[in-house]
Formats: structure tokens, C-alpha cells, sequence
């Protein structure tokens, strides 16, 4: 259990390389997950060639979620926004190098769901967004 | 009747032995800490031999058979009905209807009381630290009547300003609905003066006992209160049951809740008449068992008697607080000990509940993170989410003692 404290997770929660905000951004979004409160936004610039320039995340949240948007904010830039669609939760997964259980994997998908929504520039996050299991 | 220990007001280790659950381990020697009793509390072997006894034995559908199964059914369910009853000193049983839970019982207040008797610009009085089964239902007949709804402020200490309710009981109130206990800052309302100012305003008042009645004797005819809804799931009883007490003349005033079988005395193509109380709000096969195991329930508490309860959560919340305010950076919110019952909410300097409560989680310490479904209250304090621990009668100083081990050990992690 305390596997998922791994030091990266507890490090990046504690002192993140991405958090803040991005003004101007070229993409912004924000969602919450309403069951505990979390709330995270994230602010993209974009180049012309649709490649991730800049990224940065606000909000509050658990450390999973936390750590979560830093490592996946990092792990981004540089991609294209095409690419970025293409993601799904085993990519979040790797990233935090933890196995979660269903209550704390809402948690750790909150900032790819923001970021995929914001990239496909939809009014509304939704849990297909990250969820392949639900197509099965 | 237990041996009763005159300074802690039961003999904990005897109640244990009651509730198998708390032998169990959450994972190969790490033992159970269950703290969170203000969500479910765990069941005594009474209840739920109760339960298994019913279903081996005596299932049936009740009201109806002539047969001797149906006979015993029902005899058992409106027996357990008469215990609730005298639990909460209703006058009558005919006064005790039987719900799914605390968040029906007030449902069923404001889709038949509030729909016949409330009109446009009508006012409400709540509280800002109700739980949502206190303030959606009223939300939603406010939106369908256009109701005014006003809020009892909470202080900075998590006690009600009373002072503002004076002022707002000028408004000409027709309800006054709230708590008895708060299920976040664990705040025990003065339900007693609350309702007599309400009544001298005229107003009615609902009582949310979903926390109250499990922990402290309550006597509706003291109080005075209208209506009272709780849940039987936090009162040692099963799921699925729960009661809506209300004063006879008021209920038997009231439409019927939901329509179908039970709930009528004769139907014809085009209507019906209703049944007499309280089977006029019981429409449908009821949780037969469940009613029976709550029965079962309040035997239980009774047999300890709910004075004694209320003195031992007096004792364990004081030590609780005590031992809470030792460790850095934590802040419990709510009132000081001798206001507040068995709850206390928390938060942690830099660290995130949820991650509070799995690190806990890791050794076996049960606590709840989140808004509690109190959100405005959250709101109003400022903080997203908070951690929860809350005592019952069957928890133990060593458990409080392991809880501010594990929350070292959380600081430890974050540090």
C-alpha cells in the first residue's frame, strides 16, 4: 500500500515542476471530480504546427492527482496535440509506476481527462475520455 | 444489562465481543480500527442473527396473510415498530413510520407536508451545517413552489448563532429543519430551545437525528420536536430501514407519500382511499427484515442503556481531542469537547485527506475523506475536503491512541 507513496509521487506533490497557470494559453480547461472536491485546471499553448509548447496545472487535490497532472503535464510537452488524444489511462498509469484501486484511479485520471477534453475542445470532461474499459 | 463502568459508562471490551466484524483483519495481521461509524456503524450478533433467524424461519409478506408464516411476519415487524417507539418515546406507534432511511424520511416531509401546505414565498429555516438529505429536498420544493429558504449561520467555533435565528424567526417561518447532531463538526444542536423558539413563531420543526438518536437518549415529547427522521443503518441496525417519526395529528393531516399496495383502505378504478397511520406513508413491500433487525437494534441499545453510550463517546471524543491536538498541523474543526458527540473532522498542514485516509487505510485504521455530503458546510469553512474519524460505543482508547500513531506516520511520509 504504501507502494503507492512511491518518492516520485510524494516529491512531485510536494514540489512540482508544473504547477501554475499559463496567460495567454491557447488551450485552457478545468474539472473536478465530485466525489472528493479535487479540482484541477490546465493552460496549454500550442505551436502553429500543433505541438505542445507549454503546459501548467492549477487546482487542489490528493498527491495521486497531483502527481498525476505534473507527470503527465511534463510528459506532453513537445507532443502534438494529436497525439495527446491518442492517450489513455495505462499511459497515466505508467507514468505514477503504481497499481490503483477503482476510488484512487478517479483521482490519478482527473488531469488527463482535463487535458483531453481541453485538446478536443469540449464543453464537458467525460469518463470515456480516459476510460477504455467502459468500450469493452 | 451490561456491567456498566461508572467512569467510562460501559464495559467496552463486553461490546466488543458482540460485533464479530471489529475481530477482523483488513489484511494479513493488520487488525481492523473501524472509525467510521457516523457513515455505517458495525452490527451486534443480536442483529444479525436477527436477520438470519427471520429469513431461515419466519419470511413472508406481512399485512395481508392469513397464513401462520404471514402472522408471524407481521406480528414480529409491528412489534419491532412498537420498540422503536418507546426508543424515542413516541406516544404512539401509529406514530412511527418505517422508510429506507433518514434521506427518505425528510423526502417524504417536504413531497407531502411541504407540497400541501407550503405556497409561494413561504420561508424555510435550515442550517449551513446540514447534511445534503437536509437541504436537496427542501432545494428541490423551493424550486417547485418558489419558497424562500434561509440559513442558520454556523460560527467559527461550529456552533449555530442563535442570535441570527432570532432575527430570522421574524421572517414568519413555517418550518425550521435541522440537525441534532452534525455528521462533520459533530456539533449536539439545542434542539430543545431551537424548537421552542420555532413554535412560538409558529413554525414546525424537523429534527435530522440521523446522528443523534444513535448516540444520545432522545425523548420526542421533551423536546417537543414535529417530525424526526434518522437512519437504522448507524444505530447498530441493518440497511434500508429507516424511520420518520411525526405527531399524530400532523401525519394523519398529511397526503400519502408513495401510492400503491399497503397504503390504502379501498381502490376503485379511478381512486383510492388511504390507509390509517402509519401505513398510509408504507406503500409497497416493505424491508420486512430490516424493520425486524432494527428492532433488534434498539433491544441492544436499550439492554446498555443509551444514557451509558452517551457518557462513554463523551469520554472517548475528550480523549480523541486531546491526543488530536498533540500532533503538528492538524486542526480539528467544530466545537470544544461537552458540545460535540463522537465526531471529529480534520485536516492536515500540506497533506491531502484522501491520502490521510489511505495511508490510515494501510494499517487497518477505517476513517472517511471528503465533504461528509456537507458541502456548503466545507465551503464555509474554506477547506475542500476533510478527514474523519468518528467513536461508537464499541471503540476503544488503545484505537484512538493507534489512530494518532497512524497520523504520525502520515506526517512522516509528507514531511
Amino acid at each position: 500500500m504504501d507502494d503507492l507513496y512511491r518518492e516520485v509521487i510524494v516529491e512531485r506533490y510536494k514540489n512540482p515542476y508544473y504547477k501554475g497557470e499559463l496567460n495567454p494559453h491557447d488551450i485552457s480547461f478545468e474539472d473536478e471530480n465530485p466525489l472528493c472536491g479535487d479540482h484541477i485546471r490546465i493552460d496549454l499553448t500550442v505551436d502553429e504546427q500543433g505541438k505542445i509548447t507549454g503546459a501548467r496545472f492549477s487546482g487542489h487535490g490528493c498527491a495521486i492527482s497531483q502527481a498525476s497532472a505534473d507527470l503527465l503535464l511534463e510528459s506532453v510537452i513537445g507532443k502534438t496535440v494529436d497525439e495527446v488524444k491518442t492517450m489513455n489511462k495505462q499511459n497515466v498509469l505508467d507514468l505514477l509506476g503504481i497499481e490503483l484501486g477503482p476510488v484512487r484511479l478517479k483521482c490519478a485520471l482527473l488531469p488527463l481527462k482535463v487535458l483531453k477534453a481541453g485538446v478536443y475542445g469540449l464543453g464537458e470532461a467525460s469518463d470515456s475520455l480516459v476510460d477504455d474499459s467502459e468500450e469493452e | 444489562m451490561q456491567q456498566t463502568n461508572f467512569i467510562t459508562g460501559l464495559d467496552v471490551e463486553q461490546i466488543r465481543a458482540d460485533f464479530p466484524i471489529l475481530n477482523r483483519e483488513v489484511k494479513p495481521g493488520v487488525k481492523l480500527v473501524y472509525l467510521d461509524s457516523a457513515a455505517t456503524s458495525q452490527k451486534p450478533l443480536a442483529v444479525i442473527e436477527t436477520l438470519d433467524l427471520y429469513n431461515r424461519k419466519y419470511n413472508a409478506n406481512i399485512h395481508r396473510g392469513v397464513h401462520t408464516l404471514a402472522e408471524e411476519a407481521t406480528a414480529m415487524y409491528e412489534d419491532a415498530r412498537k420498540k422503536i417507539a418507546e426508543f424515542i418515546k413516541a406516544r404512539s406507534a401509529r406514530e412511527v413510520v418505517y422508510t429506507r432511511n433518514a434521506t427518505e424520511s425528510i423526502n417524504l416531509v417536504t413531497q407531502t407536508w411541504g407540497r400541501a401546505n407550503l405556497n409561494a414565498g413561504d420561508v424555510i429555516i435550515l442550517t449551513e451545517m446540514e447534511h445534503h438529505s437536509n437541504l436537496v429536498p427542501w432545494q428541490m420544493l423551493a424550486a417547485e413552489k418558489n419558497l424562500r429558504l434561509e440559513f442558520i449561520p454556523v460560527t467559527e467555533d461550529g456552533l449555530l448563532d442563535l442570535e441570527t435565528y432570532r432575527k430570522l424567526l421574524t421572517l414568519g417561518p413555517r418550518m425550521v429543519a435541522f440537525s441534532g447532531m452534525s455528521n462533520v463538526l459533530g456539533t449536539i444542536t439545542p434542539v430543545k430551545e431551537i424548537t421552542a423558539l420555532a413554535h412560538q413563531a409558529g413554525a414546525l420543526t424537523l429534527v435530522d437525528g440521523a446522528q443523534l438518536v444513535p448516540h444520545l437518549p432522545v425523548n420526542v415529547q421533551d423536546l417537543d420536536i414535529d417530525f424526526l427522521a434518522f437512519s437504522g443503518h448507524k444505530m447498530c441496525g441493518p440497511t434500508g430501514i429507516g424511520i420518520l417519526w411525526g405527531r399524530e395529528a400532523l401525519l394523519e393531516a398529511m397526503p400519502p407519500f408513495l401510492g400503491g399496495g399497503d397504503m390504502i383502505k379501498k381502490v376503485y378504478l379511478r381512486n383510492f382511499s388511504s390507509n390509517t397511520l402509519p401505513h398510509k406513508f408504507e406503500a409497497g413491500t416493505p424491508s420486512i427484515a430490516e424493520g425486524i433487525g432494527l428492532g433488534a437494534a434498539v433491544d441492544y441499545l436499550t439492554g446498555i442503556g443509551m444514557q451509558a453510550v452517551e457518557t462513554y463517546e463523551q469520554n472517548i471524543i475528550r480523549y480523541a481531542l486531546d491526543r488530536l491536538s498533540e500532533v503538528p498541523g492538524l486542526k480539528v474543526i467544530g466545537p470544544e469537547a461537552g458540545k460535540r458527540g463522537g465526531v471529529s473532522s480534520f485536516t492536515m498542514q500540506g497533506i491531502h485527506p484522501h491520502d490521510v485516509a489511505q495511508i490510515l487505510d494501510s494499517a487497518g485504521i477505517a476513517v472517511r475523506a471528503g465533504h461528509h455530503c456537507a458541502m456548503p458546510l466545507h465551503d464555509k469553512f474554506g477547506l475542500p475536503a476533510t478527514t474523519r474519524a468518528s467513536f461508537y460505543l464499541y471503540n476503544t482508547h488503545s484505537e484512538v491512541d493507534a489512530l494518532v500513531e497512524g497520523l504520525y506516520r502520515v506526517q512522516k511520509m509528507f514531511g
